[in-house]
């Protein structure tokens, strides 16, 4: 199924999905050559050296921002269905699969359906977003994400006027995920939530690579959500399924610990966490001696998205 | 055997120094990880908290085999727990906020779990600082009960890493079991103990 985009793109345009196809086509590839014989072989090596190095920057990148090293940014991910200590949660994420990945879009919206996510990526022109990633831990870091902004997905199946929130769910994958097999922690699969404004602002956008490629399945491959003035539980991983609702979802941490993750968990120096203090954040590839980084309103974004909260008590509906 | 017993001093002050020394290794060879700072924390704050396991384990040792003369070693280790629990400490300050007063201060006020970090570091302090033998010998039958503090400083250590965690508490708790089974058996200890002497007390002066 393919999507309808309100402006048809010039195949200029159209990102090279290459590298997201890749490794199906390998799969694909081996399989044929096991019939055909060998010569198959170069149009794969071919195919592999796309890839989506020189993507354009997104005006709201901040182009000001040092990356931090990739391999800090992979190694250094929490992801409990795997695991809840971060170097055992990269291992295990190698056994997630990935493949035919397909995204029910469904609630309020004109056009609801499952899409393939190489359909999606189609219609969608990607670009690469620098952004600062928040954790509620109290480290951050700086990330080349590859993605497109979540608005577009959205307008391309038509909110209703009824939508006001937006629900996402992560994969449920209990044989290659250890946790949600044997039901620990939180209630499986994880759910987040934004409300719609959130959703619909520019700054916020599904991710499907970093550092030039597609996303490691630590980071969560193959398509996950990026809200970089929030912290970063709100970052769903391998989502399957987008909901428009009319009221709010209820959300896997905020559910857990009410008192401790909320509903909107925009990063804020000036309200702790009950245990601990988020005045400040140790930054990834910062070396022994070097203080931490004060953290900043919004994560430093509170120039594009302040007024969206103009109106509320940020202690209260923290 | 009685050669390994012979050089038990040597050996166990080689022990107390073999995680140190494995940091430092870590360190010079960059090995600690995406966030070595955090890692530096963990690593100090449990071998801290492990050699207090140790040293709370000398006694029931001593009972079981009736082996005097290890209040030595029990000092030992109490103090490497302190020397760990002081680098752990120097290693907030200095390496992780580089004496940025104002953001330390904001940052303890704040976080709860640094509170029972401090207690417990509070108590470590005054039982090393109270460990020579002079200051055992002027300090008399005070001694040992300020230094049955101990398992409160334990406990707030454990309550400190309990307390910074999202909810995966099975290490915590692993290092609070072992603590209550020492605890335990002191009291089976004590409770012995206490019935033995009323069977020798003559009935009348009860
Ligand atoms: C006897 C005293 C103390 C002991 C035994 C102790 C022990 C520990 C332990 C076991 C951990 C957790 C390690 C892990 O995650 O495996 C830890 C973490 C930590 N402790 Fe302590 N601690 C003590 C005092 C303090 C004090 C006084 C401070 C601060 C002034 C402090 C600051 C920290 C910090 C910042 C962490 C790391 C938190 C993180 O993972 O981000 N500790 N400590």
């Amino acid at each position: 199924m393919i999507i309808k985009t309100t402006k048809e793109l010039v195949a200029s345009e159209i990102t090279d999905i290459s590298v997201f196809k890749r490794r199906r086509q390998i799969i694909k590839a081996a399989l044929a050559a096991m019939v055909a014989g060998e010569f198959i072989a170069p149009a794969i090596a071919a195919n592999n050296n796309s890839n989506w190095a020189n993507l354009p920057k997104s005006n709201y990148a901040d182009k000001s921002l040092t990356p931090t090293p990739a391999g800090l940014i992979k190694n250094y991910t929490n992801y409990y269905e795997f695991a809840f200590n971060k170097q055992d949660s990269t291992d295990l994420a190698k056994n997630l699969r990935t493949d035919a990945w397909s995204v029910e879009i469904t609630g309020e919206v004109e056009k609801p359906g499952h899409y393939y996510l190489e359909d999606i990526l189609s219609q969608q022109s990607l670009q690469e977003y620098i952004y600062r990633f928040r954790c509620v831990e109290a480290w951050s870091m700086v990330v080349p994400w590859i993605g497109f902004p979540l608005a577009d997905l959205l307008k391309s199946v038509q909110p209703l006027s009824t939508a006001r929130f937006v629900k996402f769910t992560s994969v449920y994958q209990p044989d290659t995920m250890p946790k949600q097999a044997s039901n620990q922690m939180l209630e499986w699969p994880y759910v987040e939530g934004l409300r719609i404004d959130e959703a619909m602002h520019p700054l916020t956008i599904l991710a499907v690579g970093l550092y030039g490629d597609i996303l490691p399945n630590q980071n969560g491959a193959p398509l996950r959500l990026i809200v970089p003035w929030k912290y970063g539980f709100k970052s769903i991983k391998a989502i399957v399924k987008i909901e428009l609702l009319k009221r709010p979802p209820i959300t896997s941490w905020n559910s857990f610990a009410p008192n401790e993750y909320g509903f909107y968990a925009n990063v804020n120096p000036d309200v702790a966490h009950p245990r601990w203090s988020q005045n400040s954040e140790r930054q990834l590839g910062s070396t022994f001696f070097t203080p931490r980084r004060q953290t900043e309103l919004f994560n430093g974004y509170g120039e594009q998205v302040a007024s969206l909260y103009s109106e509320m008590n940020l202690r209260h509906f923290f | 055997m009685t050669y390994l017993i012979s050089r038990l001093w040597t050996l166990s002050i080689v022990g107390c120094l073999i995680p140190f020394l494995w940091l430092i290794v870590d360190i010079t060879f960059d090995n600690l990880g995406s966030n070595p700072i955090q890692e530096l924390h963990i690593r100090l704050g449990d071998w801290s908290l492990r050699f207090l396991w140790i040293t709370l384990a000398i006694t029931p040792i001593q009972t079981i085999t009736k082996w005097r003369g290890m209040t030595d070693y029990r000092q030992l280790f109490g103090l490497c727990a302190f020397f760990y629990a002081t680098l752990h400490v120097l290693g907030y300050l200095v390496v992780d906020h580089y004496f940025q007063w104002r953001i330390i201060g904001i940052d303890i006020l704040e976080s709860s779990y640094i509170w029972f970090g401090i207690i417990a570091y509070f108590i470590t302090l005054l039982l090393a600082l109270s460990s020579p033998k002079w200051a055992k010998k002027r300090l008399g039958k005070t001694w040992k009960k300020l230094h049955r503090f101990i398992y409160i400083a334990a406990c707030a250590a454990i309550m400190h890493y309990f307390w910074q965690l999202k909810g995966n508490l099975a290490d915590p708790l692993f290092y609070l079991l072992v603590i209550f089974i020492l605890l335990g058996f002191r009291g089976l200890v004590w409770l012995k103990d206490r019935q033995l002497a009323q069977l020798m007390l003559p009935k009348s002066t009860k």
